[in-house]
């Protein structure tokens, strides 16, 4: 009592002192928040030790089940055992460095399209990089071209599949989406009555509905003798259901636009398309790059939908990995951990990223 | 069309490029192609489908709702068994879906609002706790997190035989928890109607107060009336019942455990994983909600003396309610839609039986329309709902 009385030290002074300053305020500021530090401060020695000492120090990294067997804590055996066949799924094993280059090709691309926005230089190669960079991808997974074996679309999986299908997703889903959003904007009432029912019915649904739509109904959908195989229905689904949320985002950007840009083009004699492409849309879709990068992040989570329908993501290639020898079965948790840990480390960063850009794209208003 | 008129004034004649160039037969001509190709491709669809419908024999329409359903379902709310027909088992669905969603967005709703104010607390330590909170199981995909809830219950769990026993009564098993119920008497029946009386009461009594408030300034301490009318009109109620005192509790018989009411590990894995996630978007909603209200406010109700908690819940709640609304409406719509993913866990949810009955009839058009359309209605209700409180929330401003 007679500590808190005295005059708080000023800012400078030791480490020491100003540790204490700091911790004071921070801390121990009042009855309720010494009560509050010391339960937290309980909950993590009660929490954190047991962890480490499961994790870290009574762990093993041996991919061998014996090895598991005896040691107390954590199995990472079991991943390191498994990881080709959790990363990659059943990509014929010789051939799997080419998912391997495809996926790092995909996430330069991916990175290269979100530093676009911060180095306005790479701006002009975005579209080149998809436009090269797709095909180059199909080639990598598909092959039966330049001395590449073929490998059927069934056999993909693990994580190339799982960024695969949300970057492709996404990808088509964005001049979809666009034409939904300007659809719902326009003064023709039947066009943007088709556009307002599109969206609020896939959005009113979940996703599992549209995958299920997607695998069961597509075929029937379709022409005596033409069939599309699984991955390409679910990829389908995936781009009709995100091309709803895109929309969503993008009427935002546009209602964001001030009413005198859309006079100022009127005024110009511009077309409608003209004064979209050269004056509405270069200001709409910039302020819509944080949103879109988080329906992108929403999009990536979601992807692991498809083990439902039976296909093999990221997801489900740790659950064919755990299925694969009875005795991995019990690692269920060292499994869903590293899968855990992959999908946080690249949503995590992209959150971030986008937090980022959403603060440094406003930046031009706060002057 | 044929002659060309010449208005005065008009130098040319209005020709057929003249009316192409006009904004709105334009604007009806790209609607007409627009429907036109729609209805092109709608009607493509639909041939296709019928073609190949009849050729795999597989009639169209509702009919098959009356069938025998014909299989189990783990966990029903209503009289069903294997003999009754699809409608129900659709049903028994539908009430599973719902039940998950509620106590979803309840729970969701409480935790999400205790780490959302965590993350605004002047204690560092209880901020970065509640930070890792939700950053954490907001970037992890939430099946990820129904697989692993799932995977952990049964096995952290032990077998029925060496059943846990946290409270008397309650019972922890690999096989889900079991809590003692009371045995059905006309004693409930009376407490639901009292309870229901006591409801309308209050909503009276508090009328009442307001206007009274408006009037003459005086305040009615309301919260504890009311927990008093509930209380004693319950309480009443159960006395003049007779008071019963039996209790159905869940005991090992066999080789397994009978009475009292279980809670399967499917529900929890889905309840658990679904409100674990939301609640860390809840989080965010709340304290963008919070943060949203100006400081000012808070210096305002302190200069005129009011008390930090009655501030706190007639200056500041309401105003950050306001914008947490339709947020928070979207976040219950995604937990509602995400209790779809019950199916991949065994949880019998709309979605799961209605896989099931798919599988077994064929009509998968039929199955995925009412399904989707369950959806479609349950995302129009609660919104409709959110919308009315929202409503009334901004009417407090005027």
């Amino acid at each position: 009592m007679s500590e808190n009385a005295k005059l708080p030290p000023l800012p400078t002074g030791t480490f020491s002192e100003r540790a204490v300053a700091w911790s004071k305020k921070n801390l121990f500021d009042g009855w309720f928040n010494t009560l509050l530090t010391l339960g937290s401060i309980a909950f993590l020695v009660w929490l954190i030790p047991p962890i480490v000492e499961w994790a870290i120090i009574n762990a093993t990294l041996a991919p061998s089940i014996e090895a598991c067997a005896e040691a107390t804590g954590a199995c990472w055996g079991f991943v390191n055992a498994n990881l080709r066949l959790i990363l990659f799924g059943t990509y014929p094993f010789e051939e799997q460095w080419r998912p391997l280059l495809a996926m790092i090709l995909l996430m330069g691309i991916i990175c290269g399209s979100l530093g676009a926005v911060k180095y306005p230089s790479l701006r002009k190669a975005i579209i080149p990089m998809w436009v090269i960079g797709v095909p180059i991808i199909a080639i990598l997974m598909w092959g039966g071209v330049f001395g590449l074996t073929y490998v059927q679309n069934s056999y993909w999986g693990g994580l190339p599949l799982t960024l695969i299908l949300s970057s492709i997703g996404v990808i088509f889903a964005f001049p979809f989406g666009l034409l939904l959003a300007l659809g719902r904007q326009s003064h023709m009432p039947a066009i943007k009555t088709v556009s307002v029912v599109y969206i609020e019915v896939i959005r009113g649904v979940p996703l599992i509905t549209v995958l299920f739509m997607a695998s069961v109904m597509f075929p029937l959908f379709l022409p005596d003798g033409v069939t599309i195989d699984k991955l390409l229905r679910a990829q389908i689904g995936i781009i009709l259901f995100t091309a709803a949320y895109l929309a969503e985002v993008f009427r935002g950007g546009l209602q964001a636009v001030p009413r005198g840009q859309f006079e100022a083009g009127d005024s110009l004699a511009l077309s409608y398309w003209q004064s979209m492409r050269l004056i509405i849309l270069p200001q709409a879709l910039r302020l819509v790059i944080p949103p879109t990068v988080n329906s992108f992040i929403s999009m990536f989570k979601d992807t692991t939908l498809v083990v439902i329908i039976g296909l093999f993501d990221f997801l489900g290639t740790v659950k064919l990995a755990l299925r694969s020898d009875p005795a991995w079965t019990k690692y269920y948790v060292e499994g869903y951990a590293f899968a855990a840990a992959i999908f946080f480390l690249i949503c995590f960063s992209m959150a971030k990223y986008s937090a980022y850009l959403e603060k440094e794209l406003r930046k031009g208003e706060q002057r | 069309m044929s002659k060309p008129q010449n208005a005065p004034g008009d130098v040319r004649s209005k020709g057929l490029v003249d009316y192409l160039n006009d904004e709105n037969v334009r604007a009806v001509l790209y609607q007409v192609v627009a429907i036109g190709l729609i209805v092109l491709a709608g009607w493509y669809l639909v041939s296709n489908t019928l073609y190949n419908l009849e050729q795999q024999n597989i009639s169209t329409g509702y009919g098959f709702l009356d069938l025998e359903a014909s299989f189990e379902i783990s966990e029903t709310m209503i009289d069903y068994s294997a003999q009754s027909d699809y409608a129900t088992a659709l049903m028994v669905g539908l009430l599973n879906t719902v039940k998950v969603s509620l106590l979803g967005i309840i729970l969701c709703t409480i935790i999400g609002t205790i780490f959302g104010i965590a993350r605004l607390s002047s204690n560092w330590i209880v901020r970065k706790l509640a930070t890792v909170y939700v950053e954490t199981f907001r970037n992890i995909p939430v099946l990820l997190q129904l697989f692993f809830w799932y995977a952990l219950i049964p096995s952290a769990f032990p077998h029925p035989r060496d059943a846990l026993e946290p409270l008397p009564g309650v019972l922890l098993t690999s096989r889900g928890m079991y809590l003692p119920v009371p045995e059905p008497d006309n004693a409930y029946t009376l407490m639901t109607i009292a309870a229901v009386i006591a409801c309308v009461v209050i909503y009276f009594v508090k009328k009442w107060a307001k206007k009274r408030q408006d009037a003459t300034g005086q305040p009615f301490p309301m919260l504890l009336a009311g927990i008093g009318i509930f209380v004693g009109l319950v309480l009443a109620a159960y006395l003049a019942g007779g008071a019963p005192t039996d209790m159905s509790m869940p005991a090992l018989k066999g080789f397994n455990i009978q009475g009292g009411y279980n809670i399967s590990p499917e529900f929890m894995a889905v309840l658990i994983g679904l409100t674990v996630y939301t609640s860390t978007y809840v989080a965010e909603v709340v304290r963008s909600g919070i943060q949203a209200v100006p400081n000012g406010q808070w210096e305002a109700a302190d200069s005129l003396g009011i008390r930090r908690s009655i501030a706190l819940r007639k200056v500041i709640l309401p105003q950050s309610m306001r914008v947490a609304i339709p947020p928070l409406t979207n976040q219950y719509l995604n937990l509602t839609k995400n209790s779809s993913l019950a199916v991949a866990v065994g949880y019998p949810d709309l979605v799961s039986v209605s896989n099931t009955t798919m599988n077994q009839t064929g009509q998968a058009i039929e199955a995925i329309s009412i399904f989707m359309s369950i959806y479609l209605g349950l995302s129009l209700l609660t919104s409709l709902f959110m919308n009315w409180f929202n409503k009334k929330m901004t009417l407090v401003e005027r």
